[in-house]
């Protein structure tokens, strides 16, 4: 049904970490594989052996370069449905395929309804929406619906695909409705954003911001005193114009000597 | 955007059809057109073919057009199933009042009531069809307040010059078609150009560090794409158009769907010449909006080109 | 909660009818893997949360693995050559015929002169077979990879400490405060270092990454060097320095650990000047502080001296190597100002990291409540860590000066005192061994003869000049001259110039070339255009300088079409492998383990498992090891047969799980039927947790050497000691200045004398010599994360992520070159020119460009369309980077490699990059010619 239910009973999504994001595409091609066999296949590629090779993503992996010179930073940058409390991608939808589910918020479009009239994809600021070629329908992230409620699974594979495979461990699933959850926790501590919030859409995912540097700006560490045979005014020689072999030798014959 | 024919046909095509019925159904309602069956099947047998025609290649638009009847279930919030519902709703008062034509050789209350309508539905179509362009917000140029006036705007006028082609061809020249095309083309011709201004003055405001978020480390621009071939995202939103070709194109469409149509009916006002203007208008208008559809598109950018090399949107 | 007008959908669809485990091969780091079948098709991969490699992770190409399952480009019979070299034409012909043709030719070479054969293999996973075999054949011509991949790394480290960076030892993750990353990029243990990384975000610990390149894991990395490539040894011997000025080092460490006090005789001139000096029985020895006197440095307690020149018995002085070392890494060469132009590090960053480095080791140090025994049977109730992490790959290896710049790291480790501590870098078993290892190369004049085998495997590691492969002339033995004077410590030989030689008859013609999973018509020849010349080269009478060649490939490679006798492989989800201790070890430090694959589906072509058929070759041969007595095959049942049944020594087999006692002992045991079985149930790995006293300080750990002692690991009970120090590389400086009978030919006196320095130092890669004015710019290549070499282009998946390749390149110094995004360029080096497409960044060392590796592909190639972007807008800088140095006075060319261990100095190229004209083609070249498909391939598999 395309107008948005009231509220959802809960607020399932992902959150990325931007900061240990180090852009694998693992996440990329384990959602393709979870998915062409799933509730979203197939997802079919155009010309897969050919000169123009492209085919139906639920998830892709960015690059990008933000700042100038010794300042600035590459971060990767995953992106996929964010699973929006208001999408217009489910309203626009004239079908009712596209809509998004009462019970915990997912987003789905509905293979066996949709028309493939792109529409939603137009209405998506996010580009999370794909229409397949192939099947002449609409695809985007279930969330692996079909992994995380599965009976048919090991309870602990009851989460996405994607999140599943993430060797960094920057993927993180959860109730993002519930203040107490893990996932809402890591928000807050983080500092977790939303993209292009001016849209209002409300994304459900968030995003973990890079942390903060710890180079060329810091402080170095005060020179440690190594342990010494006897206390006798730490880790100096005496002062000496010796050079610095001299110095160390000395130093060295001090501590040999305990 | 990527321009895509099947939607361009269907707005030129459509739009024209609908432009006609509502001018038909004014002509009924004032009484101004005759009561011939010739007139009648072609008038409304054009609109309606029009219409028809380009609903027939919207469906080629769609991936499953086998399914397309669903795309009427969603009008309490979706544009496009209005649109749809719309368009379907419009060929009855419009049949209707074709076949009241035939049927009756008067103008009465009831066809009178059936004209109203048809105007109405013609107008809501082409609203509705304006509504789903407007109603993005992921793209600035058609989330405007003159996207849906430029778009009824350019169906009146074309349908107008069809008006007056039609009557140029059945009855000699009547005058107010004549002036209705002029009027609703010079009007077209006017909100276009203040929805060019519009768009070229406009701030651009989303920007590729709000869309990553990283803005905080200065500015961002993308290192690696996600492939290295065009998607379909880039493929459908990703189509751009030199700013020099913008320009020239806009000028065609200044000539081609304004200026020369409105010349062209300003001298169908001559007996002599009525035909042949009015013809070359409505060939020429063809032409032109064909084309102003196409920049329609291409002129759009949708933000989701932000994550795609796009600075701002 | 569903909305009444959601549609029904089903939750719980079951995604398997079977799930099998295996090991996965879309790359060789070797994760478990969950192998989901449904109708009979592949369906659905995942990590297996019990393996140890990736504890239920997959990475990027692994998950595609259905991918490359049903590739198109897989190749599906025995192929015959019936065109020209590189045309690609061939006919099918049977599996009989082609092992008749294969035994033929392999049994003419064994029966006259078995050095005719060249066998090397690629991305080969099962050497302990392959090296086993070329053993029982007694060709002394085998090699792996390693020689073009980390060699340096492998040698630096078995040649200091008896480990090494690579797979064979990695940080300890829990423990560790500070870690840094030298020219990483994936490295083998993908991962492993992926998991870990995120797990060190997590928790804080500070990550620095040295690398001309911010991308990967650059990118998370709280600090990143952006060092100029090929200066790295400067940059850690300043590191080395600052620790040194500011007395930071951990001497104790060094005392106990390290030949820090062993005395080197100074007696310039004399045939053992720079040799430990040595009691009667061979002991090194020390100056004992308390005794004041000469002692046997491998005295437990001993206070030995770390600088002073003390007399030794025959009157002659000798100084503690701590001395040397420190005069070395004290002088200015090595202060962080001087370094700091030539590396791009500043001095104060140099400072500040040697400090932080210092702060992480010494400030707090790691203990755990674990008593130990060190080697000399001394109990220690603690274990006290640095807990310094370090992990370095080919960044640093693949330069001509890998192998300094590696053991200058490895130096820097040692002072740090955090190798196999808590908290340091720790070995995995089989690892450490002696430094080095007690393996010397087989293949001397008189070690191969006709119909034998050799006494012993190939590779190994020379102690001094006589252990070379080299003739009284000191002419080469091998055909890519490992152990020669040309690359004395080849431990891993030098596959990168066999081609070359072979073709040019140099040190002597061969007559079969043999090679298996190895692309190296394409992305791992070095001076691509000379080696597909060299690989199609005639002699006089018009018959083929390397008459034979035979290739087991599994796909449609670019250098099938260069081979005369195709045996096509199976993919990995279709055969038995074993990931074996004897071979490359997928250990963690904690806990020994090896894996193996099984067969999750049946082949649906003619191929069969390359292991299966070289044991079949093996047996038609009547190699010793793989024929009985009567001639029948010892392993009628291929390779599943050998991994059990194998024994190297008495109760050692392929797999050390579930050996005898039904299946209950570990290591050592009899061959047990039902092992394989046993494998599979546990996941098809197995893993053996040491207890704690073991786990470290495994070189010096009593309890933990003489288990590996009992476990055939190493034939020794001594401990490993730290060779700040290489008394085997004075020695062959010794022999450089005249000394001994075995003696380089006069041309290579200068070259060893100067590289072989038995304490580590840094030089300029050869390549920039003359470089700076022609070639201004240093170019690289990266692994991309989600493509493997060469095949995984034909991956439907992967080729999407990277179908093309860029040359990225400073956008600052782009402004100066007047170059933009998406430029056509043309890049030149001494050895050729070619075009691409650039793209600029900031996070690049402003006089370096890189690309990632391996995309470029050859037009027709993997069963692409011909004009696919990987042949038109795909390149590779093979073509660029030179196989051989430029010519001597007296006109011989060095292979482009390590002085010392002849690894290829593949990140050494220089190269300009110009603008090309506006109406030039915008498509990469050059362009090859392109190749047929083979007979039968080019359909994907029928359920794709
Ligand atoms: N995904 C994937 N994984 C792989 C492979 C693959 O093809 N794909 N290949 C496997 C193989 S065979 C190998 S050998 C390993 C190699 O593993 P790595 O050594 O990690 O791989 P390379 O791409 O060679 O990485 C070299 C890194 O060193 C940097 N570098 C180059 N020159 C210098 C220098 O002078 N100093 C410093 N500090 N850095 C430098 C480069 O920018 C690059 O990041 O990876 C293995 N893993
Ligand atoms: N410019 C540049 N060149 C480089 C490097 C670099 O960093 N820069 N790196 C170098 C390094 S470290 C390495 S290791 C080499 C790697 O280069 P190669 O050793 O050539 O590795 P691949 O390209 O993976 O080629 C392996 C071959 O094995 C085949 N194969 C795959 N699976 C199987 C199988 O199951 N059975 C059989 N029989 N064959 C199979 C593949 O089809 C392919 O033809 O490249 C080297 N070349
Ligand atoms: S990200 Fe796009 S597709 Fe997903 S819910 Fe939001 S608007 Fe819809
Ligand atoms: S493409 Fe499908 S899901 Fe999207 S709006 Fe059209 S009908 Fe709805
Ligand atoms: S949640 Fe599932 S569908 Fe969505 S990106 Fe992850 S793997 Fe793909
Ligand atoms: S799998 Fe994890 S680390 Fe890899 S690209 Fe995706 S989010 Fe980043
Ligand atoms: S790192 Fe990836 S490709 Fe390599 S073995 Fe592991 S899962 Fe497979
Ligand atoms: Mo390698």
């Amino acid at each position: 049904m395309t107008t948005l239910p009231a509220s959802t009973g809960k607020k399932l999504g992902l959150v990325i970490d931007l900061d240990t994001c180090v852009g694998c595409h693992a996440c990329a091609t384990s959602c393709k594989e979870w998915n062409s066999g799933g509730y979203a296949a197939p997802l079919t590629d155009q010309d897969p052996y050919g000169v123009d090779p492209h085919g139906t993503w639920l998830n892709r992996v960015h690059a990008f370069e933000a700042g100038e010179g010794t300042a600035s930073r590459t971060v990767n940058f995953p992106r996929s449905c964010l699973h929006c409390d208001e999408p217009d991608c489910v309203t626009v939808c004239p079908t009712g395929a596209s809509y998004k589910r009462a019970e915990d918020g997912i987003v789905l479009v509905n293979p066996e309804t949709c028309i493939g009239c792109k529409l939603c994809s137009w209405a998506c600021p996010y580009g999370a929406r794909e229409y397949d070629y192939g099947h002449g329908v609409m695809k985007k992230c279930t969330l692996c619906v079909d992994r995380i409620y599965n009976s048919e699974i090991l309870a602990e594979d009851r989460i996405p695909a994607c999140v599943r495979a993430c060797p960094t461990g920057a993927r993180h699933f959860g109730d993002l409705g519930d203040p107490e959850s893990a996932v809402s926790e890591l928000v807050a501590a983080r500092g977790g954003f939303d993209l292009l919030p001016e849209f209002g859409m409300r994304p459900v995912n968030k995003y973990l911001p890079p942390r903060a540097r710890r180079d060329a700006g810091a402080e170095p560490p005060p020179v440690v005193a190594m342990p010494r045979p006897s206390d006798d005014g730490g880790g100096q020689s005496p002062a000496s114009a010796a050079p610095a072999v001299e110095r160390l030798f000395a130093w060295i014959d001090e501590m040999l000597s305990r | 955007m990527h321009p895509a024919y099947s939607v361009i046909l269907f707005t030129t095509a459509s739009g024209a059809g609908y432009g006609l019925l509502v001018w038909l159904g004014f002509g009924r309602l004032l009484r101004l057109l005759p009561l011939t069956a010739t007139f009648t099947c072609a008038a409304f047998g054009l609109a309606l073919a029009l219409i028809t025609a380009g609903l027939c290649s919207s469906l080629a638009h769609l991936g499953r057009p086998e399914r397309a009847w669903r795309a009427l279930s969603q009008w309490r919030s979706s544009w496009l199933s209005r649109e749809g519902v719309m368009a379907l709703a419009t060929y009855v008062p419009a049949g209707l009042l074709a076949l009241s034509s035939l049927w009756f050789d008067g103008v009465g209350p009831l066809t009178e009531a059936l004209a109203l309508l048809t105007v109405a539905a013609a107008l809501l179509t082409l609203f509705t069809t304006g509504m789903i362009y407007a109603s993005l917000r992921t793209i600035r140029q058609w989330h405007q307040p003159l996207t849906v006036p430029v778009l009824i705007a350019l169906g009146l006028a074309s349908g107008a010059v069809l008006n007056n082609l039609v009557l140029a061809l059945l009855t000699g020249t009547p005058r107010w078609a004549a002036w209705a095309a002029i009027v609703s083309l010079a009007a077209a011709g006017i909100l276009k150009w203040a929805y060019w201004r519009t768009i070229d003055g406009e701030l651009r405001s989303h920007t590729v560090e709000a869309a990553t978020g990283l803005g905080r480390f200065g500015k961002v621009r993308p290192l690696e794409p996600p492939h290295t071939e065009p998607n379909y995202i880039m493929r459908e939103m990703g189509y751009r158009v030199a700013r020099k070709h913008v320009t020239t194109l806009r000028q065609l469409v200044g000539v081609l769907a304004v200026a020369v149509p409105l010349a062209l009916s300003l001298l169908s006002l001559l007996p002599a010449l009525a035909l042949m203007a009015a013809a070359l208008a409505a060939a020429s208008m063809a032409v032109g909006v064909v084309i102003e559809r196409w920049l329609f598109f291409a002129e759009a950018e949708h933000v989701v080109m932000l994550y795609y090399g796009a600075d701002v949107a | 909660m569903r909305a009444a007008s959601e549609p029904d959908i089903a939750l719980s669809v079951s995604p398997a009818d079977e799930i099998k485990t295996t090991t996965c091969y879309m790359c060789a780091c070797r994760c478990g893997i969950r192998v989901f079948l449904k109708d009979g098709k592949v369906r659905y991969i995942e990590g297996n949360r019990d393996h140890p490699v990736n504890r239920g992770v997959l990475c990027g190409k692994g998950s595609a693995g259905i991918m490359q399952h049903y590739s198109p480009a897989r190749l599906t019979t025995p192929l015959l050559r019936v065109g020209p070299r590189g045309a690609g034409d061939f006919k099918a012909i049977s599996w009989d015929e082609a092992l008749a043709l294969a035994s033929q030719w392999l049994g003419d070479v064994r029966r006259s002169d078995p050095r005719k054969l060249a066998f090397f293999t690629g991305r080969d996973q099962s050497q302990a077979l392959t090296s086993w075999w070329a053993m029982q054949f007694g060709t002394p011509n085998f090699a792996a990879h390693g020689g073009f991949c980390s060699v340096n790394m492998a040698a630096a480290g078995l040649y200091t400490f008896g480990g090494s960076f690579w797979e064979f030892g990695e940080t300890d993750w829990p423990h560790t405060r500070y870690f840094m990353l030298w020219g990483v990029a994936e490295d083998h243990a993908s991962n492993p270092l992926k998991i870990e990384l995120g797990k060190l975000k997590q928790r804080g610990v500070k990550v620095v990454s040295v690398n001309p390149v911010r991308t990967g894991y650059s990118a998370i990395a709280d600090e990143w060097i952006g060092i100029k490539p090929g200066t790295d040894g400067l940059f850690a011997g300043a590191l080395v320095h600052e620790l040194l000025r500011t007395h930071q080092v951990d001497v104790d460490y060094l005392r106990r650990y390290s030949n820090a006090g062993w005395l080197v005789i100074r007696d310039p001139g004399a045939a053992d000047d720079g040799l430990f000096a040595r009691d009667a029985s061979g002991k090194p020895l020390a100056y004992d502080t308390r005794a004041g006197a000469l002692r046997s440095a491998l005295d437990p307690e001993l206070a030995p001296a770390f600088s002073g020149s003390f007399e030794l018995a025959d009157r002659r002085q000798a100084v503690p190597v701590f001395q040397l070392l420190a005069e070395r890494f004290l002088a200015p060469t090595y202060a962080p100002e001087r370094v700091a132009a030539e590396t791009g590090v500043p001095a104060s960053s140099i400072r500040r990291i040697a400090a932080e480095l210092a702060s992480a080791a010494f400030a707090e140090p790691v203990v755990l409540d674990v008593p130990w025994t060190d080697w000399a049977g001394r109990r220690h109730d603690k274990m006290l860590g640095r807990p310094v992490g370090m992990h370095a790959m080919r960044g640093i290896s693949a330069h001509a000066n890998g192998f300094h710049t590696c053991r200058i790291l490895h130096v820097l480790q040692i002072l740090l005192g955090s190798i196999d501590c808590p908290g340091g870098f720790r070995y995995k078993t089989p690892y450490p061994k002696q430094t080095p290892p007690t393996l010397k190369p087989r293949g001397k004049p008189g070690e191969v003869k006709p119909m034998q085998a050799l006494m012993g495997p190939h590779l190994g590691f020379p102690t001094g000049p006589e252990d070379l492969l080299v003739d009284a002339a000191g002419k080469p033995q091998r055909i890519d001259k490992a152990y020669s004077w040309e690359a004395p410590f080849a431990a891993h030989g030098l596959m990168h110039t066999v081609i070359a030689n072979a073709a040019l008859g140099d040190p002597y013609p061969i007559d079969v070339l043999f090679l298996y999973m190895a692309n190296i018509g394409w992305n791992s020849a070095m001076n691509l255009p000379a080696t597909l010349a060299h690989l199609s080269a005639k002699d006089a009478a018009g018959d083929y300088k390397i008459p034979k060649i035979i290739y087991s490939d599994a796909y449609f490679s670019e250098t099938v079409a260069y081979a005369d006798l195709i045996l096509p492989d199976t993919t990995y989800l279709e055969r038995w492998d074993c990931i074996s201790l004897l071979d490359r070890p997928i250990s963690e430090p904690d806990a020994p383990a090896d894996a193996i694959r099984q067969p999750v589906v049946a082949p649906d072509r003619d191929v069969r498992p390359f292991q299966s058929v070289l044991i079949d070759l093996g047996a038609r041969l009547r190699l010793p090891g793989f024929a009985n007595d009567d001639g029948s095959p010892k392993y009628p049942g291929g390779y599943a047969d050998y991994i059990v049944n194998h024994q190297r020594r008495p109760g050692i087999g392929p797999l050390a799980g579930h050996r005898g006692n039904g299946g209950g002992d570990w290591g050592r045991g009899e061959p047990n039927p039902r092992q394989l079985e046993q494998y599979i149930a546990d996941g098809c790995v197995h893993v053996h947790r040491l207890p704690d006293a073991l786990k470290y300080f495994k070189h010096a750990n009593r309890e933990f050497i003489d288990w590996a002692v009992d476990m055939g690991f190493r034939i020794t009970p001594t401990p490993v000691i730290f060779q700040l120090y290489s008394e085997p590389m004075q020695k062959m400086r010794l022999a450089a200045r005249g000394h001994g009978s075995v003696l380089p030919p006069q041309a290579q006196r200068q070259r060893i004398d100067t590289y072989f320095d038995p304490l580590p130092f840094w030089y300029p890669p050869f390549e920039n010599a003359a470089a700076e004015r022609d070639f201004p710019l240093h170019a690289i290549t990266q692994r991309p994360m989600a493509m493997y070499h060469s095949w995984g282009s034909q991956n439907a998946w992967l080729r999407q992520i990277h179908a093309a390749n860029r040359l990225y390149l400073n956008a600052a110094r782009a402004a100066e070159l007047g170059l933009n995004d998406d430029d056509w360029v043309a890049i030149s080096s001494r050895t050729g020119s070619i075009k691409a497409q650039v793209k600029l960044m900031q996070g690049v060392n402003a006089d370096t460009v890189w690309t990632w590796n391996a995309i470029g592909k050859r037009a027709g190639a993997w069963s692409l369309d011909a004009r696919a972007p990987e042949a038109t807008r795909g390149f590779l800088l093979n073509h660029l980077i030179a196989d051989l140095e430029p010519e001597r006075p007296d006109g011989y060319r060095y292979s482009n490699s390590d002085p010392v261990t002849g690894q290829a100095a593949w990140y050494d190229l220089r190269v300009r990059v110009e603008k090309i004209g506006a109406d030039a083609v915008k498509e990469t070249s050059p362009q090859f010619a392109p190749l047929p498909m083979p007979p039968s391939a080019g359909t994907p598999g029928a359920d794709r």
